[in-house]
């Protein structure tokens, strides 16, 4: 259908008038049309940011200047917070990319009876809300979980006890939620994989590891890239999993720009802490954006 | 074929399960046995009931579900109208203004929860505009988190639809209104729809901006959710929470009914 509009003589002949016509009528008139939706986000969106930037600078009474950043980067919670947040993004990100690498891989190429369905469930998780994996490590890791007891039953006494508010449980719950994001793009890229060229190289004699380092991983690396910055910018932003994990000891920028704004509505101090982490982000998405436009890994069935 | 040797298959499977199982299917079912257990002290539950997931369809719990829904249904027909009008007249205009609203719709994305939420509190507390306190501080939130969504999804429609068909449709005399409603719309019917689920099933779940901004009248479910188990009620928290993911899945089936009525009328035309 589409072929024969383009390329028939006939068709493509009275084609292009209305487009120049439509142009000769001015770029302003259709920039015009773009202006109401973009008026909407700078009001809901860029005006409350940059009253978030302006707010950090202001204090509680009323004082303009850099106190409020003074006392918050001084103090030892941001601080940690930060190093927690970093930390947690980074551990989880590469969890994510070695499970994810596996899971896609087996999946593709050494598929078993049923690998369809299990594709079918890593998708789902994907719409799920990310508290409910949270929810669920409270049942299998709590002191009362499913874990302990079944250690304890075996005599084992109980090996996790206090795993649940440590930092690597944390990592835990996010790499669960968002090993489908790595998994997603690799699996599309896999999909373009020639299967010949395979069992060419096995044929040739190579093993299964030198298949994958020399054949799957050059393939593989676009979509490794975007699926891996996109999930380190997720994990950096993450809140309800650490929200519902609830350890104290456990403070990430999100959950501190929350006990912030609103536990204690210190509102400029919650900005500030706002300002990092947006900072922390756009740089990330920066890099995102690039990876993005210089692999394509668009096209790789990503959706941000 | 990667793996040739049926012992190294049986392997590379069993490693596969030993992965799969307890990072992504134990905390599926999990959530599926708590909403139904009664009482849980060892391994598995000593006695099942139904009174968690009743109780999770009653009194607070369902009004939090009518928010949940209301909350998810208006945010997305926002996010759907605004992110549609964005990605088709973006499509059209200047090169420079293109990228602009390009930039604008996919800056949320990297703008965590959280900060969406408490800038609402900053910017809608005082002033003209006075949302703080509303439910309409809840929905605007959400569609700021959704709109880049349904921006992103409606704009790879658009690359993927051929602009000829409306090329055609206007050379042939067809007004602008008439083009982008007999032609441009319907052509993008999928990717709205597709839009329009992801949109509902992220609003469904998200907790960050709205704890910073919920008024108490207007408290979402998985708000409900975290108080309930904040205060140590766990089993009722996974009964809600497994009402919170059926409660979706008949939304976003409902949703795809209505495409299908939409194709359907469509087609007979």
């Amino acid at each position: 259908m589409t072929a024969t509009l383009t390329e028939s003589p006939i068709a493509a002949e009275p084609v292009p008038v209305p487009v120049r016509a439509s142009k000769a009528r001015g770029g302003a008139s259709r920039a015009l049309w773009v202006l109401p939706p973009l008026v909407l986000a700078a009001g809901f969106f860029l005006y409350p940011l940059a009253l978030v930037v302006k707010q950090s600078f202001v204090d509680k009474n009323e004082h303009v200047g850099l106190d409020v950043w003074r006392d918050v980067l001084n103090s030892p919670s941001f601080g940690d917070a930060l190093w927690n947040t970093v930390e947690i993004a980074v551990l989880s990100t590469l969890g994510c990319l070695v499970v994810g690498f596996f899971l896609a891989l087996v999946l593709s190429f050494v598929p078993f009876p049923g690998a369809r369905a299990v594709g079918r469930i890593v998708d789902t998780v994907l719409a799920f809300p990310s508290f409910l994996i949270a929810l669920a490590f409270t049942f299998l890791y709590g002191t009362a979980g499913v874990v302990n007891a079944a250690a304890d039953n075996l005599g084992l006494g109980e090996p996790l006890v206090g795993f649940l508010y440590s930092p690597w449980c944390v990592v835990l719950a996010e790499i669960t939620f968002y090993t489908p994001f790595v998994m997603r793009p690799l699996l599309a890229a896999f999909a373009l994989v020639p299967r010949d060229r395979l069992d060419v190289a096995a044929s040739l004699g190579a093993g299964p590891l030198l298949v994958i380092r020399r054949v799957l991983l050059p393939e593989a690396w676009p979509a490794l890239a975007a699926g891996g910055s996109l999930t380190l910018l997720l994990t950096l932003n993450e809140f309800g999993i650490v929200l519902f994990i609830g350890a104290k000891d456990v403070t990430t920028l999100p959950m501190l720009v929350h006990a912030k704004g609103a536990v204690t509505f210190d509102y400029p101090g919650a900005c500030v802490v706002a300002v990092v982490e947006v900072a922390l982000s756009l740089t990330l998405y920066a890099v995102y954006r690039f990876v993005f436009s210089r692999t394509g890994a668009g096209r790789a069935g990503l959706v941000a | 074929m990667l793996v040739w040797s049926r012992s190294g298959r049986a392997f590379v499977w069993a490693l596969f399960a030993l992965v799969f199982a307890p990072l992504v299917l134990a905390p599926l079912a999990i959530l599926g046995i708590a909403a139904f257990a009664g009482d849980w002290n060892s391994v598995l539950p000593a006695s099942w009931t139904s009174e968690n997931i009743r109780e999770a369809t009653a009194g607070t719990n369902y009004d939090s579900l009518v928010v949940s829904i209301e909350t998810a249904l208006g945010a997305s027909l926002i996010a759907i109208v605004v992110g549609t009008w964005a990605a088709i007249a973006a499509r059209t205009a200047p090169r420079f203004v293109r990228r602009l609203t390009d930039a604008v719709f996919h800056l949320p994305v990297a703008v965590p929860s959280v900060v969406v939420g408490l800038g609402m509190l900053v910017a809608f507390s005082d002033g003209p505009i006075l949302l703080n306190g509303t439910k309409w501080i809840v929905i605007a939130a959400h569609a700021v988190l959704v709109v880049t969504f349904a921006y992103s999804t409606v704009s790879a429609g658009l690359d993927r639809t051929d602009a000829a068909f409306a090329d055609v449709a206007a050379s042939l005399g067809a007004s602008a209104a008439r083009v982008l409603l007999r032609v441009r719309l319907p052509m993008l019917l999928p990717s709205i729809t597709a839009a329009a689920s992801l949109a509902i099933a992220l609003s469904m779940g998200e907790v960050g901006a709205t704890i910073m901004v919920y008024p108490a009248e207007w408290r979402t479910l998985p708000v409900s959710v975290f108080t309930l188990t904040d205060r140590g009620k766990v089993l009722l928290g996974s009964a809600v929470t497994v009402v919170l993911l059926v409660a979706t899945l008949i939304v976003l089936l409902l949703v795809g009914l209505l495409k299908g009525r939409v194709e359907e009328r469509k087609r007979r035309r």
